[in-house]
């Protein structure tokens, strides 16, 4: 552990015979400790979460122990109406981020290889989504839908392209700053070694952008599937996840939002986990 | 190895450039640049930065369009061929490897793009001459700065262009690395008899590898010559200050007889060869290098028909083991270069009056109008 090196020097000045209350083992362990706190802090909702899955509450609501059970992890879609939400959740979050990371990692090419009139201008626009309150933004684009195609046609298309807006920004600064970190002579290297313009993209451009394109489609994805803002005032009659979870609080609150909570939280963490030892054993493979 | 047809290319042949001009709105970064490089030579844009030779050899490449002019290659004009479509590759200044791709596919990059199937055999080789074979599954980061030098050559090499461009290539190596670098580079050139042109600010780096040395400033070629020619006879105050150093001393011609031009400097007369002279009358400035002079304590010891001027003090010594280097200064205040070669004579302390004196062959006349300080400071700036 990393923290565990950082505090070492601190112990190694102390003496060393006299026997240390815990209070001076706090002491020296200053950042050991707070580090601890911190995590606790950060990983108690999730470990909560996890417990209450197996619960089988008493009454509607799932919020206090009553016994253990499987349950809720046995029919996590026994409220379809719950499981209908996660799958528009789905559909719009890969919907909304395949075309948000497209049309954002046009913009930030545009707007680091070309120097054009409307440059800053359109840095500005692209800032807005991320600095203006949602719940404007929000408003503002239900007046728009509402006027233009009526409440009647509100739903999975309209929360998509609502999506779609604010994600491409978050999309083009991160691809832009990707860009903006390589090297321009790899691609002038690329055309010296008879790369066409098409090849030099596809071989040279693309391959070192990609990272970067990852993580933009990711922060994307994940901004779309829990936005609740947004999405109410665009949504019409449909019902994503996080509306269904904030309708849940005043209805009923059964024990499988916990369960889908869980598997979204072990799923990332499974993800992670696998990344992590492929990247080690690509490194061991190499020695 | 100069006919290949693998572009479709004909036999191999000079470089030429006729008028080449680049310029950046009002800036002339290239002023009507005329140059033949002959094929399978050595040669050297030498200059300090912002001299306009790296911008130069990206015309050359393709990756810049010229203002004005046209370049050949042989019979075949390529001034608006595509980078990726003229028989020309770079070694960049900072290597420019992929990151992404290892060191095979790196050198590989080139023929696969010409739709070569079989690259394994010629990536070996490549690999080989450049004696990296054992790095092939490496990626550049894992590479020390020598030997990514090296795959930015052999990528470049594989190609077997008709002319290999190298943009100040060993600029990011260390001295003694630097010194390894330009051996083998020489020793490559010679092995595979291609066109190398370098780009380098290095007049050391120019003058061990070149063949040919072209000194450029505010671009234009100042004079054009074999290493030994460019420093035995500078035409200009700029090569004579760039290249070495050069003691400038301002005179007055007296007269010319039998190839020996007479001038007066410091109301002292001195001789020149008038072969060695850009200007044989009016004011001209004598050049002489430091390491030709030397230093006597008396006016006899200097040896018959040697110029001479008395009435120097040295005001500084310096022992460097092989040579001692004198800085004399001349009762007009003026400070003379000095090295002399450890021959055992008598160590002059500063203060000592000295005769400094040398042998009138050696000295070289240039151009009186000339600013005398030209290309001491571009010189310091490459030497930073």
């Amino acid at each position: 552990m990393a923290t565990q090196t950082i505090a070492a020097p601190a112990s190694a000045g102390a003496p060393k015979e006299r026997r240390k209350s815990p209070l001076a083992w706090a002491k020296q362990h200053v950042l050991l400790v707070v580090t601890f706190l911190v995590f606790v802090f950060m990983l108690l909702p999730n470990a909560v979460i996890l417990w209450m899955s197996f619960n089988s509450p008493a009454g509607k609501f799932n919020y206090t122990w009553n016994k253990f059970s499987l349950d809720a992890w046995k029919n996590p879609c026994s409220n379809s109406t719950m499981c209908h939400s996660i799958g528009l959740s789905l559909e719009i979050g890969v919907v909304a981020t395949i075309i948000a990371t497209i049309l954002g990692t046009m913009i930030a090419f545009a707007m680091v290889r070309h120097r054009f009139k409307a440059r800053s201008g359109i840095n500005a626009l692209l800032f807005l989504p991320m600095a203006a309150p949602e719940v404007v933004m929000g408003a503002t684009l239900a007046a728009l839908f509402f006027n233009t195609i009526g409440p009647g046609g509100m739903g999975f298309w309209t929360i998509t392209i609502a999506h779609v807006m604010f994600c491409i920004s978050y999309v083009v600064v991160t691809v832009k700053s990707r860009l903006a970190g390589m090297d321009p002579t790899l691609e002038r290297a690329a055309q010296d070694l008879y790369a066409t313009p098409t090849q030099t993209f596809m071989k040279v451009t693309l391959p070192l952008v990609a990272p970067g394109i990852g993580a933009a489609a990711l922060l994307a994805f994940a901004i779309s599937i829990d936005d609740y803002i947004i999405t109410v005032f665009t949504a019409g009659n449909s019902e994503t996840f996080p509306m269904y979870i904030f309708g849940s609080v005043q209805r009923a609150y059964p024990a499988q939002i916990d369960v889908i909570g869980s598997l979204m939280l072990l799923g990332t963490m499974a993800v992670i986990a696998v990344s992590q030892v492929l990247n080690q054993m690509r490194a061991a493979r190499k020695k | 190895m100069s006919s290949h047809d693998v572009l479709g290319r004909t036999e191999g042949g000079d470089l030429r450039l006729a008028g080449l001009t680049k310029r950046y709105g009002s800036f002339t970064a290239v002023d009507d640049l005329s140059l033949t490089i002959p094929q399978g030579s050595f040669f050297a844009l030498l200059g300090a930065s912002g001299c306009g030779k790296t911008t130069t050899l990206r015309m050359v490449s393709g990756l810049e369009d010229p203002t004005v002019g046209q370049i050949f290659l042989g019979e075949q004009e390529v001034t608006d061929l595509k980078p990726y479509r003229r028989p020309v590759n770079t070694v960049f200044q900072n290597y420019a490897l992929f990151p992404h791709l290892d060191i095979f596919e790196n050198v590989a990059f080139g023929l696969r793009r010409r739709g070569v199937k079989d690259v394994k055999k010629a990536v070996t080789d490549m690999l080989d001459l450049v004696e990296l074979g054992h790095l092939a599954k490496r990626k550049p980061t894992q590479l020390s700065g020598g030997q990514q030098q090296r795959i930015a050559l052999a990528r470049a090499l594989i190609n077997q262009p008709q002319v290999l461009l190298l943009d100040e290539p060993l600029g990011a190596l260390d001295l003694k690395l630097r010194r390894q670098m330009q051996i083998e580079l020489k020793r490559i050139q010679t092995e595979v008899g291609l066109t190398f042109v370098h780009v380098t600010h290095d007049q050391e780096e120019a003058m061990t590898m070149a063949d040919t040395i072209a000194v450029m400033n505010h671009g234009r070629i100042e004079q054009l010559g074999s290493p030994a020619d460019l420093y035995e006879n500078p035409t200009t105050t700029f090569v004579a200050n760039f290249l070495g150093q050069s003691n400038l001393i301002p005179a007055s011609v007296e007269g010319e007889k039998d190839g020996i031009v007479s001038v007066s400097a410091h109301g002292q007369q001195l001789k020149v060869d008038a072969k060695r002279c850009r200007s044989t009358s009016g004011k001209i400035i004598l050049g002489v290098r430091p390491e030709k002079v030397q230093v006597a304590t008396d006016r006899g010891e200097v040896p018959d028909g040697y110029n001479a001027l008395v009435g120097g003090k040295v005001v500084d010594t310096s022992f460097i083991g092989v040579s001692t280097q004198y800085l004399v200064q001349m009762p007009s205040g003026e400070e003379l270069s000095v090295f002399e070669q450890n021959t055992g004579r008598a160590i002059q302390r500063p203060g000592a009056e000295v005769v400094v004196y040398w042998d009138p062959s050696q000295g070289f006349g240039l151009e009186g109008s000339q600013d005398i300080e030209a290309g001491a400071e571009a010189d310091e700036e490459a030497a930073a």
